[in-house]
């Protein structure tokens, strides 16, 4: 059993590279190694009308459960945080891993570098702040904890199946 | 009492690095203070009038010998020798330098405690019964739960940013000793009719402007589902609560306004997904747990006799200790409420002889309750003239438990920045009053709290006798309000009628006092008389 929390570098992702958006107009944060998708992302109201799209931006108070029908020809969606104290992101994002969608999810607008840790443990595997990272932050927050308490969208292994090992199947 | 293992231990020293990297990049000026600012508050670290203020947890109330020494070691080093419990079990520190916060909770760390989640928009220190493992009246020891729960949640990733504060509650007998429904959410362990121990669930609660009593949103919860129930409950407000007024993010606002039924609907199916997805602990895992808190050893063949030939031991030892489960034991509470003393506040010196106290007498056990004070949860009866006579010496002997003068107050104008007016001060003057100690026996139990802003640190929604401190046109001014309680028939008090000014407030409560004492049947005590009477025969004395 790993007895280190592996969600820096979680399945679909290694360590996370800083690259240039699509736009070109700052680093954003990925973690996946498919390439990016750079068409752009639609309203949830859009994307549920519209056949084609396959980028999907959801605003803080849109209910991420709409989309359980469509995942399969989603590939990106963006959830926007209109303020770092608007955690409601934070449950989208864990939904989403929830109802099995395995795209990219990117967190945009007021990202506290801080908190990245904690987005990663609930599904989100790219970021594109209002204002960028600075690597360091981005490595120093990443590798900060060793465990983890609780179960969440990753595979970090909680403390209390590394206390149990003979209960741990998975 | 648990103790960390490798993984606890690692899990808060990594959060004192992070923190210690935060205040560098703060000191260097790499953050504001407005970026600064949601990270010190998951730390306990608010900016008050003068200095910072650092709020320290001592879950579920329940601490050592070791970890008070601790507490007055910071006391002496890096504030003024002083120590302040809160309502929430907690202890604060009114004079930390930014400059030392970090090495502070690194010396913390040294006796596995921490400042994590005691402020901001997280799930904060839980609260239990501070007579835990010792009462007469319990079905289980809670805390085992407590400890369990205190690490489901720790660093919860889904709920890093909640709407607002989250507190949780936790006991396992019919009297409520922790204001169980005035929290957001709050356990009594039961047990069924198939003799399964379980959870009676409350969710809702909580004072500040707009308060209100939790409501039963469970009557039976398996023990090993207690995980995905709350993360149904967290994520049902996460999702839902509004996010563009402050005041109307509790968790409270939101089951007002979607009704009871329906929070308890969208809980409940949330619950089933959670169900499927398996993150619940397992029993070894609670099992684990439990065996640090197996009871101590309690010495056979005790006697119950109490040598009462000294009269103010005998007064001491009928008010402040309560009935033991142990033959031969008695829960002492050590009262932090001296006459003309700030409600919860403690010298280092003081800590540090509570601490004797407890290593010698108490199986190494210390208690903080919700009401400011402290408990000594193990002591033999044949040991409690020693521990009276010792705390008398230190100052710490006053005879007032539920009584009139055993005052919660919360900091006020005196620290607070948000506060409209002093709170300390105040309940100084009234415990001044009211210092007669046989008056007060005669007055018997009577709850007074105190609170210097609509925020309710200081519980008034729940005090028998209720102060809210308001700005009245740039002057500080008080509410009054009666017949608020914090127990099993919890009730919100109300508003007598116009404000008064400090002199008036005093006065005015004296006048309360007076009414219960005339009126009242033999065995009322003041909550029994106003809940039979109601508050026009209390307005008519207080008002003329
Ligand atoms: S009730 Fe108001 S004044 Fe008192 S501590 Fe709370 S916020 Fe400060």
């Amino acid at each position: 059993m790993v007895d280190r929390n592996p969600v820096a570098g979680g399945p679909g992702g290694g360590p996370g590279t800083l690259e240039p958006a699509p736009g070109g107009e700052r680093d954003w944060l990925r973690f996946r190694d498919d390439p990016a998708p750079d068409e752009p992302a639609v309203t949830l109201d859009a994307f549920l009308d519209q056949s084609n799209a396959g980028s999907v931006r959801l605003e803080a108070g849109d209910d991420v459960r709409r989309l359980g029908p469509v995942l399969d020809r989603l590939r990106l969606v963006e959830v926007d945080f209109p303020r770092f104290r608007d955690g409601r992101g934070f449950s989208s994002a864990r939904v989403l891993r929830e109802m099995g969608y395995t795209g990219e999810i990117k967190a945009t607008g007021d990202v506290l570098v801080d908190l990245i840790y904690f987005m990663r443990r609930c599904g989100f595997d790219s970021f594109a702040p209002n204002v960028p990272f600075n690597r360091e932050d981005v490595n120093a927050a990443m590798s900060r904890y060793p465990y983890v308490y609780q179960p969440a969208a990753d595979d970090a292994v909680p403390i209390w199946k590394l206390r149990h090992p003979d209960l741990a199947n998975g | 009492m648990y103790r960390y293992d490798k993984y606890d231990q690692a899990m808060v020293d990594a959060r004192v690095e992070e923190f210690r990297d935060q205040a560098r990049r703060r000191i260097e000026g790499h953050l504001t203070d407005d970026q600064f600012k949601p990270l010190r508050l998951k730390n306990g670290l608010y900016l008050q009038l003068h200095a910072y203020m650092l709020r320290v947890a001592i879950p579920y109330g329940t601490f050592d010998s070791r970890q008070m020494r601790k507490l007055a070691h910071i006391a002496r080093t890096y504030d003024r020798g002083y120590g302040h419990f809160t309502t929430r079990q907690n202890i604060q520190y009114n004079w930390i330098k930014l400059e030392e916060a970090a090495d502070l909770l690194g010396e913390l760390a040294t006796v596995e405690m921490h400042a994590i989640q005691t402020s901001g928009e997280s799930v904060r220190n839980i609260s239990a019964d501070q007579y835990a493992g010792a009462a007469a009246d319990e079905i289980i020891d809670p805390r085992p739960w407590c400890e369990m729960i205190r690490q489901m949640t720790t660093f919860m990733p889904e709920f890093s940013y909640l709407p607002r504060k989250f507190k949780i509650a936790v006991i396992a007998s019919k009297v409520d000793r922790a204001a169980l429904r005035w929290h957001d959410f709050a356990l009594r362990i039961v047990k069924n009719d198939a003799g399964e121990i379980g959870f009676e669930v409350y969710a809702g609660g909580g004072m500040g402007r707009t308060p209100f009593i939790a409501f039963k949103i469970r009557d039976f919860l398996p023990t090993d589902q207690i995980f995905s129930y709350l993360q149904a409950v967290l994520r049902v407000w996460n999702r839902n609560a509004r996010r563009d007024n402050i005041h109307k993010q509790r968790m409270k606002i939101l089951v007002h306004e979607l009704g009871e039924e329906e929070f308890a609907r969208q809980v409940e199916e949330e619950f089933q997904h959670f169900l499927t997805l398996a993150t619940d602990f397992p029993q070894a895992e609670y099992d684990r747990i439990a065996a640090y808190f197996a009871p101590p050893p309690f010495e056979q063949g005790l006697s119950d006799e109490i040598d009462r030939s000294d009269p103010e031991f005998a007064l001491w030892v009928d008010r402040q200790t309560v009935a033991h489960k142990a033959p031969g034991y008695a829960i002492a509470n050590i009262s932090l409420k001296p006459i003309g003393g700030i409600p919860g506040d403690i010298s280092a010196d003081q800590m540090d002889l509570v601490a004797d106290l407890a290593e010698r007498y108490s199986f190494d056990e210390i208690r903080a309750t919700h009401a400011q004070n402290l408990v000594l949860p193990h002591v033999r009866k044949q040991d409690l003239y020693a521990v009276w006579q010792a705390l008398t010496e230190a100052g710490l002997a006053d005879v007032n438990l539920d009584l009139v003068t055993d005052i919660i107050a919360c900091p006020g104008l005196d620290y607070c920045s948000l506060a409209n007016a002093r709170s300390i001060p105040l309940a100084q003057k009234i415990a001044e009053r009211f210092a007669d100690r046989q008056r007060q026996q005669d007055l018997g139990e009577l709850k007074i709290k105190i609170s210097g802003c609509i925020n309710a640190c200081g519980h008034h929604h729940a005090g028998n006798i209720g102060i809210l401190g308001v700005d009245k046109k740039g002057s500080e001014s008080y509410q009054l309000l009666l017949g608020g309680s914090g127990d099993e028939e919890t009730s919100q008090a109300k508003i007598t009628g116009p404000g008064f000014d400090e002199n008036g407030i005093v006065d005015a409560i004296e006048r309360t006092v007076e009414r219960y004492r005339a009126i009242r049947e033999p065995g009322e005590r003041f909550i029994d008389t106003y809940r039979r009477v109601g508050m026009d025969q209390f307005k008519e004395a207080i008002y003329g």
